[in-house]
């Protein structure tokens, strides 16, 4: 009976698992599909709890330990969640990222190291579930301390050679100790552990903060791939198919974020990208620049009817999302239609801009894609490009020399004008000239976003 | 190839699974738009937390006069949990703030 009741609620469990992911791909069910998911997550817990026997048909024991450990893990991560800046949402979902493939390496290693077995089949899911676990938890914990400004990108020229050879080492550990058991024992599984963990570290260590949104969704997906070897280490078929779905789902998302930079993952993971290889633009100093003035810029937008505003990064840093959109109500009230256009890899993570306007309270049907953008950009009288670089630059499609030649950039060049908003001359992170600053329709705005947001709502009151 | 038809065989339900859900999982996540690339990568986040139910039968069935292994298997959920319950929470915060109209 008990074995019915288990499977009647992992088969519940995994109907809210796919009701919910395909719940949250539309805005108006996604926060329902949340819900559902994490409801049919607890009635999975409560379910193992209760009703779960081993081979010889007991219940789960200690249950003291696994309350107490529901209730520690509970609270902290709810506690957490409320707790961070939306700015800081990115190393969050890292972190809780990082916890999970942890957990699932963890639960690997134990189960091997307290089992006799030396099948094969056993043997090389458990050192997966052991190697990817690993990776997932230290990659997404030096994410997450990138993310946060606490560890800074290592670069050489030798790591990509270094990572190679790790990641060999890797899974050659994981071949050798699945087809020659007898040769290291239990030592295979410590090796694999504490290889895996240096290799997490290092294959993040060198990624740009461009490339962030890739690892980010990467390493989303391989936690999904560490539960589900999880799943089949121990049969637990919820624990399968939640691993798959998500593995499966990450991997979608981790093609999208390439596809929007034009970049194989090969590229983004071995990385050539800003190495000093990108030299070019050695025509600047030849070129002017104009620069407007905050009341230029008011002026040009209160008498406009159609203005865009491409964030970036640099809208992130400065937190200049509240101010943007106040801005954006203060032209909406004079007539003005006014839009965003996010590129998909503006920011650190996967939609990142999203996120961080909706926290501003800006309706989101005023969000435009890239695609829907483009094809509305000749009509749109000016564009105000806050903290954003890559993405808007046009040498991605006239310059075949530029690293970034071929990534699809939102063409702001073919409105009427366009104001840059940075604070200094200074080229991108990925070190890129961009020929947008000096175009003849631009004009720059030099400012801390945030201050210079103020000062534009400042002005347009007084209009 | 005997061993891996053998390997087949005594594995084939949870083979159909993996392949089955690996489609489910492309084609349930193909039309998200960017607006929700986030909420979407944290609450399958939160999903991939389900491991939490391998740490609970592993502390299940701990030795209880074993202090390594249940301070591990506590270890393991207290990890699993963090995962789940962050993850659904920072979700359900992200989606809180997506409105239509002011």
């Amino acid at each position: 009976m008990s074995e019915f009741l288990l499977e009647l609620f992992y088969i519940v469990g995994c109907i809210t698992f796919i009701v919910g992911l395909k719940m949250l791909s539309s805005p108006d069910s996604a926060r329902k599909g949340n819900t559902i998911a994490a409801a049919g997550m607890i009635l999975a817990i409560i379910g193992t709890i209760l009703f779960y026997r081993n081979e010889a048909g007991e219940p789960v024991g200690n249950i003291p330990w696994i309350i107490g450990g529901l209730v520690i893990g509970g609270g902290l991560g709810y506690l957490m969640a409320v707790k961070v800046q939306m700015t800081a949402m990115p190393q969050m979902v890292s972190f809780f990222n990082g916890t999970g493939g942890a957990c699932s390496a963890l639960i690997a290693a134990m189960e091997l190291f307290s089992s006799p077995s030396t099948e094969t089949g056993f043997l090389v899911v458990a050192y997966l579930g052991i190697g990817i676990g690993t990776i997932t938890f230290s990659g997404s914990m030096v994410a997450f301390g990138k993310l946060d400004d606490k560890i800074s990108d290592i670069r050489s020229r030798i790591m990509p050679y270094v990572n190679l050879v790790l990641f060999a080492v890797v899974f050659g550990l994981i071949g050798y100790a699945t087809f020659a058991p007898q040769a290291m024992g239990d030592t295979a599984g410590w090796w694999l552990l504490g290889i895996a963990l240096i290799y997490g570290i290092l294959f993040v260590m060198p990624i740009g903060g461009a490339d962030m949104p890739v690892v980010i969704a990467l390493l989303n997906s391989l936690s999904g791939i560490a539960g589900a070897f999880g799943g089949l280490l121990y049969g637990n078929r919820i624990m399968l198919i939640g691993g798959i779905l998500v593995g499966a789902s990450g991997l979608i998302l981790t093609a999208l974020m390439c596809k929007a930079m034009n970049r194989s993952l090969m590229n983004v993971l071995i990385g050539n990208f800003g190495g000093g290889a990108s030299g070019g633009g050695g025509a600047a100093g030849d070129q002017t620049i104009r620069e407007a003035t905050v009341n230029d810029v008011a002026i040009m937008c209160a008498y406009a009817s159609k203005v865009a505003i491409v964030p970036g990064y640099g809208l992130a840093v400065a937190q200049a999302q509240h101010a943007c959109h106040e801005f954006e109500k203060l032209l909406e009230d004079k007539g003005v239609d006014v839009y965003y256009a996010i590129h998909p890899v503006a920011g650190r993570m996967p939609g990142h801009m999203n996120v961080l306007l909706a926290e501003a309270d800006v309706p989101y049907p005023k969000l435009v894609e890239m695609d829907d953008a483009n094809p509305i950009m000749p009509n749109t009288d000016v564009v105000i490009v806050v903290g954003a670089n890559d993405v808007v630059n046009p040498a991605a499609e006239t310059d075949p020399g530029s690293p970034i030649y071929g990534m699809p950039v939102i063409k702001v060049w073919e409105a009427k004008s366009v104001i840059v908003m940075k604070r200094s001359m200074r080229p991108g992170y990925a070190g890129i000239e961009n020929p947008l600053f000096f175009h003849e329709r631009t004009k720059m705005l030099f400012g801390d976003a945030k201050d210079t947001m103020n000062k534009l709502i400042a002005e347009l009151k007084t209009l | 190839m005997a061993s891996v038809a053998t390997f087949f065989l005594e594995n084939q339900e949870m083979i159909f699974l993996v392949i089955l859900a690996i489609f489910l999982g492309v084609e349930v996540i193909s039309n998200v738009p960017a607006i929700l690339h986030t909420p979407l990568m944290s609450g399958s986040n939160a999903i991939s937390g389900v491991v939490i139910m391998g740490s609970i039968i592993v502390i299940g069935y701990a030795d209880p006069n074993d202090t390594l292994q249940l301070v591990l298997g506590l270890l393991a959920v207290v990890l699993g949990t963090l995962n789940v319950v962050g993850g659904f929470a920072v979700t359900g915060r992200m989606l809180a703030m997506f409105k239509k109209r002011k």
